[in-house]
C-alpha cells in the first residue's frame, strides 16, 4: 500500500510526501485540519490540504520569522503573534528571558488543541506564564491596540482562507497603530516564485510599503513550501533591519539554532535580482 | 396539479429542456453559446445553455399559461398576495407598471418627493400630476426620512381627487413609515395604496423586520428581489392584492415589457424565491446579525455613527430595517462619498453608496464574518489617516423642491440650456441626481433656486457621481423658455 499527501503548488506542478499514517483529520469552523506522519519529513501538519509545517523544516521558518526582529529590536518586551496556533513563534520567542508578555491570536482554537496533542515539538511553550492566548479574528484583535507593542509577529497562512484579512492594508495599518515607536511587524510573505504566489506577494508588499516607513524584505529556504524559496517582511517606523541589528548583543544571549545565525541575518536582505525587481515594481 | 414552495417550475423546465437536447433554429443566434466563443468562455457554457427565446415548454412572460403563470403562483404566494408579476426591466419597471396602473394623464397622485427617479420618470409617461408630500428630515444626519401621517392625511384631504398615494418603504437608508395607518387613510379615501419596496424583499421571509406591504393592506408593491432576495441584477418583482385587476396590469405591463424576457432573469426570480420561501428566516437572522455585530463595532470606534431603532419616533420614522448598515461619517470629517472613495481606492472595499453625510454598506448572506471585520477596520483605519475635525461640513441633505410645472410639462416644454451656475431662478425640465440612490435632487418642472446649485456643487467636489442632465459633464442645465426670472 501506497498512501501520498498531495499539494498542487500550482495547476500544473504538485508536491508530493509518502505518508506513513494520518493521525488526525478534523474540521473546524474555520478549515479542515489534518496531521499526518511521514519517514521523510516526519510530522506534518496541513490546513485546507495546504502544508503548514513539518517536524523536519519547521525549524527554519520559525527561527527566521522570530530572531530576525528580536535581534534588531533594542528591547523588545511586549510581543503579539496572530496566526501561529502551531506553537513555533511562541517556542522561540520564549527562550529570551527579557520578553514580558506574548500575546498569541489565532482564530481556530482548534489548530492549538490539535497542535497540542500531536505536535509537541512545536506546540510546547504555549503553557508558559507569560503567553496569553486569544481565540479570535487578528483583523479585530489588533483593531483596538493601540502603541502597546515591541514587535507584532504576522504567521499568517495564505491570502485567501481564513487568513486573507492579515494580507490587507486595513491590518497593516492597525499593525502601525499597535506599535509603539520603534516597533517592528515581521510577517509571511509568500514566495516569489510561482506567478500566482508572487502577484500575492507584490500585492502585500505595497500595502505594507504604504503603511510604513521602513520596509524590507528577507528570505529563507524552506523546502516544503511551494518552490521552496520563501520571504517574509520587515515592516518598522524607525529600525533598520540591518544597520540597527546588534549582533554582538543576540550572540550574548547564547541561543542555539539551527538555521538562523547574525551573519545570516544581514545576508538574507539580499534578494535575487528578479525579486528586487518585483519589490520595486510596487514601491 | 399542486403547487409548492419547493417547486420552481421555470428552472424544471429549463433543466427538462437542456437534457432534451433541442436543436434551436430559433433566436438567440449564438446557438447555445456555440456561435460566440469568446462570450461563452467568459460566462461558462451552463450560462449561456439556458439563454433561450419562449417557446412553448417555456410559456411566454408577456403572456403566461404554463410554467411562467405557476411561477408566478408561487411568487404570489410567498409575498402573501393574490397575484404577482416576474418583471425582467428591473424595479423600475416594476414602480412604472404601478404608476400607470393608478392613473391616467391628469390624474393626481400622492408621493414623497425623495422616490427614485423611476417614479417621476413614470409621471412623465403618464402625465399624472405629483401632489408631494415632504418628508420629515432628520437635521443631525440630514436624511430624508418616512412619510409623517398627519402630513399624508393634509394631503389626501386637499386633494380628495387624488387616484392613489405611493409610499417609499423602507427608504434606502432603511426607514418605515407607518404603513398599516396610510394604507387604512387612502383606502377610507378610496386611494390605492402603491409601494416602492425595492430594499425590504426581506420583510417578507425574516423575522422581526418592518411590516411588509402586503401584510399592512397595501394595493400593488414594487420589490427587488434582486437586492436583498439573492436574484440576477435587473430581475424584480411586482406584487399585488385582491382588489387589483391582474389581468389590465398585464396590459399595462406588456406597454413598455421586452417580447424577448431573459430566461436567465427568470429562473434566477424563480430559484430565488423558492429558497427564500424555504429558508428566508435563517438566512435573514445570519444577514441581521452581521449587520448588528457591525454596527456596535462601528459605533465602538467613535466619530462615526451607525444607526439603528433607537431613532424610531412613531411618526415619520415608524420603524427601522436593522439589516441596513447606514453610518453617518460626517462627525469624523469626512463626507459620505469620501469615505466611499476611501474604501474603494485604499481598501479594496466597494460599498453601496456614500452621500453627503452617510455611507451604505450592503450586508446580505453572502457576506462572511472575516469580511465585515475587514469593513470596521478600514473604517477605523480611515478615520486614523484621513480624519479631520468635523467642522464646515455641509450637512443639509434634503432640499424641499418649489414645483412649478407637472413633470411632464415641464419635460416636454420648450427650453433652454443655462450654464447650471446661471440657473438660478428658473424652472428646470430634466433630473438632476446623485447615483446611487437616485434619488432627485432636481426634478422636471422644479424651480432652481441657489441652495440647490450650492448643493450641486458641493457634492460634486466631493466626488459623487451626478447623473440626469442632458449635458453629460452636469455644467448646463435645460430650464423652461417662457419663465420669467423671479
Amino acid at each position: 500500500m501506497e498512501l501520498w499527501f498531495t499539494e498542487r503548488h500550482t495547476p500544473n506542478v504538485k508536491f508530493s510526501i509518502k505518508v506513513d499514517r494520518q493521525l488526525y483529520s478534523g474540521n473546524s469552523e474555520f478549515q479542515r485540519i489534518d496531521v499526518f506522519d511521514s519517514k521523510e519529513f516526519g510530522r506534518f501538519l496541513t490546513l485546507d490540504g495546504y502544508m503548514m509545517l513539518t517536524e523536519k523544516d519547521e525549524f527554519i521558518y520559525h527561527e527566521m520569522i522570530t530572531h530576525v526582529p528580536m535581534a534588531v529590536h533594542p528591547d523588545p518586551k511586549n510581543i503579539l503573534v496572530i496566526g501561529a496556533g502551531d506553537g513555533g513563534v511562541i517556542r522561540e520567542l520564549t527562550r529570551y528571558p527579557g520578553v514580558e508578555s506574548i500575546d498569541l491570536v489565532e482564530i481556530d482554537e482548534l489548530v492549538v488543541e490539535v497542535c497540542r496533542k500531536y505536535l509537541p515539538s512545536t506546540a510546547c511553550r504555549l503553557d508558559d506564564k507569560r503567553v496569553n492566548i486569544y481565540y479570535e479574528d487578528g483583523v479585530k484583535f489588533i483593531r483596538r491596540c493601540e502603541n502597546k507593542y515591541d514587535i507584532i509577529i504576522v504567521d499568517s497562512t495564505d491570502p485567501f482562507g481564513p487568513g486573507e484579512g492579515l494580507f490587507t492594508k486595513e491590518f497593516y495599518g492597525s499593525c502601525s497603530k499597535a506599535l509603539r515607536e520603534n516597533g517592528v511587524m515581521v510577517n509571511q510573505h509568500e514566495s516569489p516564485f510561482y506567478s500566482e504566489d508572487a502577484a500575492a506577494m507584490q500585492r502585500s508588499h505595497k500595502r505594507i510599503v504604504d503603511s510604513f516607513p521602513i520596509s524590507r524584505v528577507y528570505q529563507a529556504h524552506i523546502p516544503t513550501y511551494p518552490s521552496g524559496h520563501w520571504l517574509f517582511g520587515f515592516a518598522s517606523k524607525k529600525c533598520h533591519p540591518v544597520h540597527d541589528l546588534n549582533s554582538a548583543k543576540w550572540n550574548m544571549l547564547g541561543l542555539k539554532t539551527g538555521y538562523y545565525n547574525t551573519k545570516l541575518h544581514a545576508g538574507a536582505f539580499s534578494l535575487p535580482n528578479y525579486v528586487e525587481e518585483m519589490l520595486r515594481d510596487v514601491e | 396539479m399542486a403547487l409548492y414552495q419547493t417547486d420552481a417550475p421555470i428552472y424544471e423546465a429549463l433543466r427538462k429542456l437542456r437534457r432534451m437536447r433541442v436543436v434551436p433554429f430559433d433566436v438567440p443566434g449564438h446557438k447555445r453559446g456555440r456561435g460566440n466563443m469568446e462570450l461563452t468562455e467568459f460566462l461558462g457554457e451552463d450560462c449561456m445553455n439556458v439563454d433561450v427565446n419562449s417557446m412553448k415548454p417555456l410559456d411566454n412572460l408577456c403572456h403566461p399559461v404554463s410554467v411562467i403563470r405557476d411561477a408566478e403562483t408561487l411568487a404570489a404566494q410567498a409575498f402573501h398576495a393574490a397575484s404577482a408579476f416576474f418583471m425582467v426591466g428591473g424595479t423600475t419597471s416594476a414602480v412604472q407598471s404601478m404608476i400607470m396602473y393608478a392613473c391616467k394623464s391628469g390624474d393626481k397622485i400622492i408621493m414623497p418627493r425623495n422616490v427614485h427617479r423611476s417614479a417621476i420618470n413614470a409621471l412623465i409617461l403618464t402625465g399624472a400630476v405629483p401632489v408631494y408630500v415632504n418628508p420629515d428630515v432628520n437635521a443631525q444626519l440630514g436624511i430624508a426620512l418616512g412619510m409623517s401621517l398627519a402630513q399624508v392625511e393634509q394631503a389626501i384631504l386637499e386633494n380628495p381627487d387624488a387616484k392613489a398615494i405611493m409610499v417609499n418603504n423602507p427608504t434606502y437608508y432603511g426607514i418605515c413609515s407607518d404603513l398599516r395607518r396610510i394604507t387604512k387613510l387612502a383606502h377610507e379615501h378610496n386611494m390605492l395604496v402603491l409601494v416602492d419596496e425595492a430594499h425590504g424583499t426581506h420583510f417578507y421571509f425574516g423575522e422581526n423586520f418592518p411590516v411588509s406591504a402586503m401584510d399592512a393592506g397595501a394595493d400593488i408593491t414594487s420589490v427587488s428581489m434582486h437586492k436583498s432576495g439573492g436574484s440576477l441584477t435587473q430581475s424584480s418583482f411586482l406584487i399585488m392584492g385582491k382588489s387589483v385587476n391582474s389581468d389590465y396590469m398585464r396590459q399595462i405591463i406588456n406597454l413598455t415589457q421586452t417580447t424577448s424576457a431573459s430566461y436567465l432573469l427568470l429562473s434566477s426570480l424563480d430559484i430565488s424565491r423558492k429558497r427564500l420561501a424555504l429558508m428566508g428566516r435563517d438566512i435573514f437572522a445570519e444577514t441581521i446579525e452581521m449587520a448588528e455585530y457591525a454596527r456596535s463595532e462601528i459605533n465602538s470606534i467613535g466619530g462615526y455613527y451607525a444607526y439603528s431603532k433607537e431613532l424610531i419616533n412613531g411618526d415619520s420614522i415608524f420603524d427601522f430595517d436593522v439589516s441596513k448598515l447606514s453610518v453617518y461619517t460626517l462627525p469624523v470629517g469626512l463626507a459620505g462619498i469620501e469615505v466611499y472613495d476611501y474604501l474603494r481606492d485604499e481598501y479594496d472595499i466597494q460599498i453601496e453608496f456614500g452621500d453627503i453625510g452617510n455611507i451604505l454598506a450592503y450586508i446580505s448572506v453572502g457576506d462572511r464574518k472575516r469580511d465585515i471585520e475587514r469593513l470596521i477596520s478600514a473604517l477605523s483605519e480611515i478615520k486614523r489617516r484621513f480624519g479631520r475635525s468635523g467642522a464646515d461640513m455641509l450637512t443639509q441633505e434634503y432640499i424641499s423642491p418649489i414645483v412649478a410645472e407637472t413633470p411632464r410639462t415641464a419635460f416636454y416644454a420648450d427650453k433652454v440650456s443655462l450654464p447650471l451656475n446661471e440657473a438660478s431662478g428658473h424652472v428646470c425640465t430634466e433630473f438632476v441626481m446623485c447615483y446611487p440612490p437616485g434619488i432627485p435632487i432636481l426634478a422636471p418642472g422644479e424651480l432652481v433656486t441657489k441652495e440647490i446649485i450650492e448643493y450641486i456643487n458641493y457634492a460634486r467636489e466631493k466626488g459623487c457621481q451626478l447623473t440626469g442632465t442632458e449635458d453629460i459633464n452636469i455644467e448646463r442645465l435645460n430650464v423652461l423658455k417662457q419663465h420669467n426670472k423671479e
